[in-house]
């Protein structure tokens, strides 16, 4: 199964101070540990959110709000995607996280067979069902 | 972690094997140079912790307290066994030397020949002494951190003969003191296509199931695909252990797409391409990359990588470069020729070139012994003579076809296409 961490913003990644050079090593030695476990399919860092923007949705209308957005707490400041067998072994990678502060956040990403049959496109099941139909005629009449 | 409730404790402990156990066993391994003996320590202390860090919380750096316990029964062990005294003088020494960067950084003081040590674990579980079953069970249970029950559900065998062949595998080892070791030179190259070997077979069980325990197999591709990367990171410079990781990568990224709602297999040319899975196709192609950057001509894993990069590119299957994956099936030919690979080659030339150009080059399979039985060889047949208009013939390919298959939905899919042939109809085109 794969796993979002996602790592929460701070007053810090959101003033846009770069983490020290200490800080950037000790995330180089825990990405090459990921990686080394055959575990990392993915992980970025995000701007802050002032050079992002917001879309909401009413209806048909379509509202933009430029960034920064002030609930700090709230915001992704970035994130792994983790390929793993249990969610336990996603709290442990996330627990080995070299950070003195802060959170991160596990979220358990959609895998397509959980999605209930009709979210799926319903081409495939009717394409099946005219080529047994098919068959079957073609039995009928030798 | 204190105060979490024992059976959260539990499942956090499986987790800590899980990403611990390899580094673990290979750790002692090179210590007490048995995979066996180094296994039961490991084990040894998993039941330590099973005990201790219900109580005691699980420690902050939970492998080198696994590592640590696991040494300590060591050296008690080998005590016991006053005849091994030199042994024993051994391992102090090599314990020590362990111990020396302890306190503060124990782990980083191991770093270095944590690698070393896997990549020694990996060639001894894929040793040519063992039989492919051993090997891949072996593999499985030392490096996936599988356990016995599971390796059985994905195989479809019984527990016992899981078991049985894990125990067979580790003894022939000791006996035959296949020494725990990275092969060095010639022997190398050879040795390392026997591991690359193991894992593309355990990709392929999960991939090509047509039957079997449904949650089990993709996680078979799942452990593959995780053994491919730890390879890729362990041997850096071999551009086919790359291969191999971008052809599972890429392999892996249609499985969504390959299964129809009701398990009907669906082609490649016919698969919904925004199912695919593109973050597994963007690591495919990265993988090929370095296979690539690290020169020489492409072995026969980045071939069958780059062959599946050329469909993984095309945004639609017209799109395909069908030229270039021709191109590639002739190099692949010339490098590890079989009749399959021909007939792949076929399929691609008809596709560049015309049905008329694969189908002169089918025409030379159908009296390969190899191919006899093979279902394929007359439904790739039936679909050239189709398309040249050919239909009384390929009817008769496609009826053939359905005969051999054993899978109940192609074989479906093989009578429609006779079925349309009949009516004097152009099948569908297919690839």
């Amino acid at each position: 199964m794969r796993f979002m961490m996602l790592v929460k913003a701070s007053p810090d990644s959101e003033a846009g101070v770069l983490p020290s050079r200490e800080a950037v090593a000790a995330m180089g030695k825990y990405n090459e540990e990921l990686i080394k476990a055959g575990v990392m399919l993915a992980g970025e860092g995000l701007h802050d959110s002032s050079k992002g923007a917001r879309v909401s949705f009413s209806g048909q209308r379509r509202t933009v709000t430029d960034g920064p957005f002030t609930e700090t707490k709230e915001l992704i400041a970035g994130y792994w995607l983790i390929q793993v067998k249990s969610k336990e072994e996603a709290i442990e990678w996330a627990s080995r996280v070299p950070f003195e502060d802060g959170e991160i956040e596990i979220r358990q990403v959609f895998e397509d067979s959980e999605f209930p049959p009709e979210v799926l496109p319903p081409e495939e099941a009717e394409r099946e069902r005219a080529m047994l139909e098919e068959v079957q005629r073609k039995a009928a009449k030798p | 972690m204190v105060g979490m409730a024992a059976s959260d404790t539990h499942r956090a402990i499986d987790a800590v094997w899980r990403i611990e156990s390899a580094r673990l066993i290979a750790g002692l391994a090179r210590i007490v140079r048995d995979v066996g003996l180094a296994e039961d320590l490991a084990q040894d202390a998993l039941v330590a912790a099973l005990e201790q860090w219900p109580e005691s919380g699980v420690p902050r750096n939970p492998g080198a307290w696994l590592m640590s316990t696991a040494k300590h029964r060591a050296i008690d062990l080998l005590r016991r066994r006053e005849r091994l005294g030199r042994k024993l003088e051994e391992l102090g020494h090599e314990f020590e030397a362990a111990e020396e960067g302890a306190a503060p950084d124990f782990e980083a003081a191991l770093d270095d020949e944590i690698g070393d040590d896997l990549l020694r674990l990996v060639f001894t579980a894929c040793h040519p002494v063992l039989s492919t079953d051993a090997r891949v069970a072996l593999t499985l249970r030392l490096l996936g951190g599988l356990t016995t029950q599971e390796i059985a559900y994905a195989f479809l065998v019984p527990e016992a003969t899981v078991a049985q062949r894990i125990v067979r595998a580790k003894r022939t080892l000791a006996e035959a003191r296949v020494p725990f070791e990275v092969p060095r030179g010639a022997e190398l190259a050879a040795r390392l296509s026997s591991v690359l070997e193991v894992i593309y077979l355990v990709f392929n069980e999960g991939y090509s199931a047509t039957a079997g325990d449904e949650w089990m197999r993709p996680a078979l591709c799942e452990e593959a695909l995780r053994l491919g990367r730890i390879m890729a990171e362990l041997v850096p410079n071999e551009p086919e252990v790359h291969g191999l990781a971008g052809l599972m990568e890429i392999q892996a990224s249609r499985m969504r797409a390959r299964v129809g709602p009701s398990g009907e297999p669906i082609l490649l040319l016919d698969q919904d391409r925004a199912r695919w899975d593109h973050v597994l196709i963007r690591r495919g192609l990265a993988a090929l990359e370095r296979a690539k950057r690290l020169g020489g001509a492409l072995g026969p894993y980045a071939l069958q990588a780059a062959i599946a990069a050329c469909h993984a590119r095309a945004r639609t299957p017209e799109e395909t470069d069908w030229v270039r994956i021709a191109a590639l099936y002739d190099a692949l030919a010339q490098l590890a020729p079989s009749p399959v690979v021909e007939l792949n080659r076929a399929v691609a030339l008809a596709m560049a070139f015309g049905p008329a150009t694969g189908l002169e080059l089918v025409d030379t399979l159908t009296a390969e012994p190899s191919l006899k039985g093979y279902y394929l060889l007359p439904s790739v047949r039936g679909d050239l003579l189709a398309k040249l208009g050919r239909l009384d013939e390929a009817r008769q390919e496609f009826e053939r076809a359905a005969s051999l298959t054993r899978n109940g939905r192609e074989r479906t899919l093989l009578l429609v296409r006779a079925a349309a042939c009949e009516r004097g109809a152009r099948p569908p085109l297919t690839g």
